[in-house]
């Protein structure tokens, strides 16, 4: 190791402080994070042994390329990255403190001379009009200015959005910030899953991977559930759960709506409509009326049922849908006659006088079909998610500010040059120096304009 | 008239423009530059129009709601070019960099030839998961960021092709002539690279915000390492990584450059690639 002139911690610490480092770890997390974009993430071992050759599987598993983002390597890119950052900054931090709070405010001759952005003069006159009218001049035009002393040489100090220096430091903080929120989540959340039938109520939840239920400590009360379509289209329009919830007894929220892209909070937790199904078997109302007689009865029939017909007959629910191709309602019917004859029977909801040209004994209509669901939704608790948000708030905030505000200090130095006065004027701004150049070019000639005039 | 044919109106003016700009670099003519400018300007005129009769037409379907025409992939192609064209617009307003129409505007002229000829323009009402206004607010920020990228892509190549000409061209300080002459300065577009940056780079952190509000609203997980996700933040480390090379001695210019381009071809393939092609890589899952 080559640690001639510096001790090992201190190169350590420049290491670990190197902008070359910060490139290098975002180019690594950018190429690393391909790699789960290309091979699917978390599946079983069986359906990776579908694709995938005993050997191979085992390096790539034993890589922990199947889980990367979670991985021991990626998590510890993060890890060197965060640390990175905070190094950085704490290393840069203080002297940007001192810029904001401790400029300085009178700068050498060879400082002055630094400045690309100068203008001199040399006025009749002495120090303190000179001084007073440079006063007034920044303050017309730019921004109050301070003024100083040292060594017989008059210093006035102007300068404008100092705090424009921490935009940088806001945005780095910012991403500690949004991990910190991650890892609370991580800790302190859970996501869970539950499905209530229409009508039903629960005081549990699922958790993935875990065997027990969690208790709620309340009740959620599921009303309803529908699903809407386009027209008559199977592209679906709405998934609705109406859902209310009770606590110690009380009613605390009656009857929600809740919907995809509207769920339903709760004291820390989030309902979210994910999926629904059938909650047991459809019912019927159908309706029956032997031919040439005027009389119809009327059946309520579950999926599978049987019912006893005027003629000593038997009709049975075979099958019953909401939607039958893009008929609507649908249900069929088999119907067996005394002496075992049996006969299939399909009977839809929107053509009432379909079963009348069957020219059979009975005609049977149906009047409605009914199908109880349960709604399925996704449970979940995350209190890191504020965190995150202030931390994504802070990250763009912070990069405006970084980008496109710009810390911009004036001075006018003010001495005694024989029997004359010398004003030099100098400025700079910490980014965007173009667009500063032109500004304090125009300044310039509004320098020379107060300075002449008495 | 129908959106459709203003869109192929649009192609065609994105189509003439490009072939005026890039006339301009072999005529010098101002002229010419001026006309391609001004089939650029009334092309996407017309596409903003365009645009705002398709958001008519979603609420004529029968049963729809309407919505703003940002939710599939014809849409945000169209979507995209005007979004190049809005910051290529502001770029010429401000800087009157002629040469840059034609490293511009092919990108425009490309997705929406594509769009036009090869994809499906079918207006489908939303279903249930892209009913909400995060969608729009989510596109909105991440086309913006990507036009930015798009013309930083663009403005990058020439910086590279610059630079080169000034080595050939002996002592590095002067002027390169023929086509090149036409460039602004090597220090002006490497300028002009980062500024478009700086102003993709806070809109691709807030397109990939709005994606993680809305996914968070939609189903209570901010980030799930999903490919599209995980792309898009490819893409920001890229470009987290083009800001700070800028600022370290040895990765400035060329190899920022370089750092612009391949920023926007991940972006590209964020935006394309993980649809088209990763689809296929994961199908074995299903
Ligand atoms: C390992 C992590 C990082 C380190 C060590 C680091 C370090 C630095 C340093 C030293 C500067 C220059 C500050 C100055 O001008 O005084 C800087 C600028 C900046 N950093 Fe970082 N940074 C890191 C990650 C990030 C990330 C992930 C972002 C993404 C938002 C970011 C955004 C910025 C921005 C916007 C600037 C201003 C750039 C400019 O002035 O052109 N940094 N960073």
């Amino acid at each position: 190791m080559s640690t001639k002139q510096r001790g090992v911690p201190s190169s350590i610490w420049e290491f670990f402080c190197s902008l070359k480092l910060t490139i290098f770890s975002l180019i690594s997390l950018a190429v690393t994070s391909i790699i789960g974009t290309v091979l699917q993430q978390n599946l079983t071992r069986k359906q990776y042994l579908a694709v995938f050759s005993k050997d191979t599987y085992e390096f790539l598993n034993d890589l922990q390329f199947f889980d990367m983002y979670h991985s021991w390597w990626f998590i510890g890119l993060l890890v060197l990255f965060c640390i990175n950052l905070t190094c950085c900054s704490i290393k840069r931090f203080p002297r940007v403190w001192r810029i904001v709070h401790h400029p300085n405010v009178t700068p050498t001759e060879q400082q002055l001379k630094a400045f690309s952005n100068a203008d001199e003069r040399l006025v009749k006159g002495d120090i303190k009009t000179v001084a007073e009218k440079m006063g007034n001049f920044l303050a017309e035009n730019f921004a109050a200015a301070k003024v100083f002393e040292k060594d017989g040489i008059t210093y006035l100090y102007a300068e404008k959005r100092k705090y424009a220096r921490f935009g940088v430091y806001v945005t780095h903080l910012s991403i500690l910030v949004i991990f910190l929120g991650a890892i609370i989540g991580n800790i302190y959340g859970f996501k869970g899953y539950v499905n209530i039938p229409e009508g039903g109520s629960v005081s549990q939840i699922w958790l993935r991977n875990v065997e027990a239920p969690l208790p709620l400590g309340f009740d959620v009360h599921c009303d309803d559930f529908s699903v809407s379509f386009y027209g008559d289209s199977q592209r679906p329009k709405e998934f609705r759960s109406v859902l209310s919830i009770v606590d110690g007894g009380e009613v605390k929220i009656d009857h929600r709506p809740t919907v995809v892209n509207d769920p339903l909070s709760y004291k820390g937790l989030t309902f979210y409509q994910s999926s629904y199904g059938p909650a047991g078997a459809g019912a019927v109302a159908i309706k029956v009326k032997v031919r040439g007689e005027d009389k119809a009865d009327a059946f309520t029939l579950q999926r599978g049922e049987t019912a006893e017909l005027p003629g000593g007959d038997r009709v049975k629910v075979v099958d019953c849908t909401a939607t039958f191709r893009n008929f609507g309602p649908a249900a069929q019917l088999a119907v067996t006659s005394r002496d075992g004859e049996r006969q299939i029977v399909t009977v839809f909801k929107n053509f009432a006088k379909f079963d009348e040209q069957r020219n059979g004994k009975y005609i049977f209509t149906l009047v409605d079909f009914n199908q109880l669901y349960y709604t399925g939704l996704q449970v979940t608790k995350d209190p890191g998610v504020m965190v995150v948000w202030l931390g994504c708030t802070m990250l763009i905030l912070g990069c405006l500010v970084a980008f496109f505000i710009s810390h911009q200090r004036m001075w006018v130095v003010i001495s005694e040059q024989k029997d004359k006065v010398g004003v030099r004027f100098v400025g700079t701004s910490h980014r965007n120096q173009p667009a500063f150049e032109l500004y304090f070019d125009e300044l310039k000639y509004k320098f020379r304009d107060a300075l002449s005039q008495d | 008239m129908s959106s459709g044919q203003l869109f192929n109106v649009v192609t065609f003016g994105y189509f003439a423009a490009m072939v005026l700009f890039i006339g301009f670099l072999a005529t010098r003519s101002v002229v010419v530059a001026k006309l391609g400018n001004l089939c650029a300007y009334i092309g996407f005129v017309v596409q903003t129009f365009a645009i705002g009769l398709r958001w008519y037409e979603t609420y004529q379907v029968p049963g729809a709601n309407g919505y703003a025409p940002m939710s599939n992939l014809y849409e945000s192609v169209v979507f995209f070019s005007w979004t190049i064209l809005l910051i290529y617009i502001m770029i010429d307003l401000k800087y009157k960099y002629r040469a840059v129409g034609a490293f511009v505007l092919p990108f425009a002229f490309l997705a929406m030839a594509w769009a036009q000829l090869g994809l499906n323009d079918a207006i489908a009402p939303l279903v249930p998961a892209l009913q909400s206004n995060w969608l729009t607010y989510h596109v909105i920020t991440c086309f913006l960021g990507y036009a930015a990228f798009a013309v930083a892509c663009g403005v990058s190549i020439m910086y590279l092709i610059k630079v080169r000409k000034q080595k050939n061209a002996g002592d590095g300080s002067s002027p390169a002539g023929g086509i090149v002459g036409l460039f602004p300065s090597a220090k002006i577009l490497d300028d002009l690279n980062y500024k478009a940056i700086m102003i993709g780079f806070p809109l691709l952190s807030l397109g990939i915000i709005t994606g993680a509000a809305w996914a968070n609203y939609a189903w209570g997980t901010y980030w799930s390492w999903d490919p599209k996700e995980t792309w898009s933040l490819i893409v920001w480390f890229i470009y987290a990584a083009f800001l700070h090379a800028r600022i370290t001695r040895g990765w400035a210019g060329r190899r920022a450059a370089f750092l612009s381009i391949i920023g926007f071809a991940a972006t590209i393939f964020c935006y394309l690639g993980v649809n088209l092609l990763l689809a296929g890589l994961h199908s074995y899952g299903s």
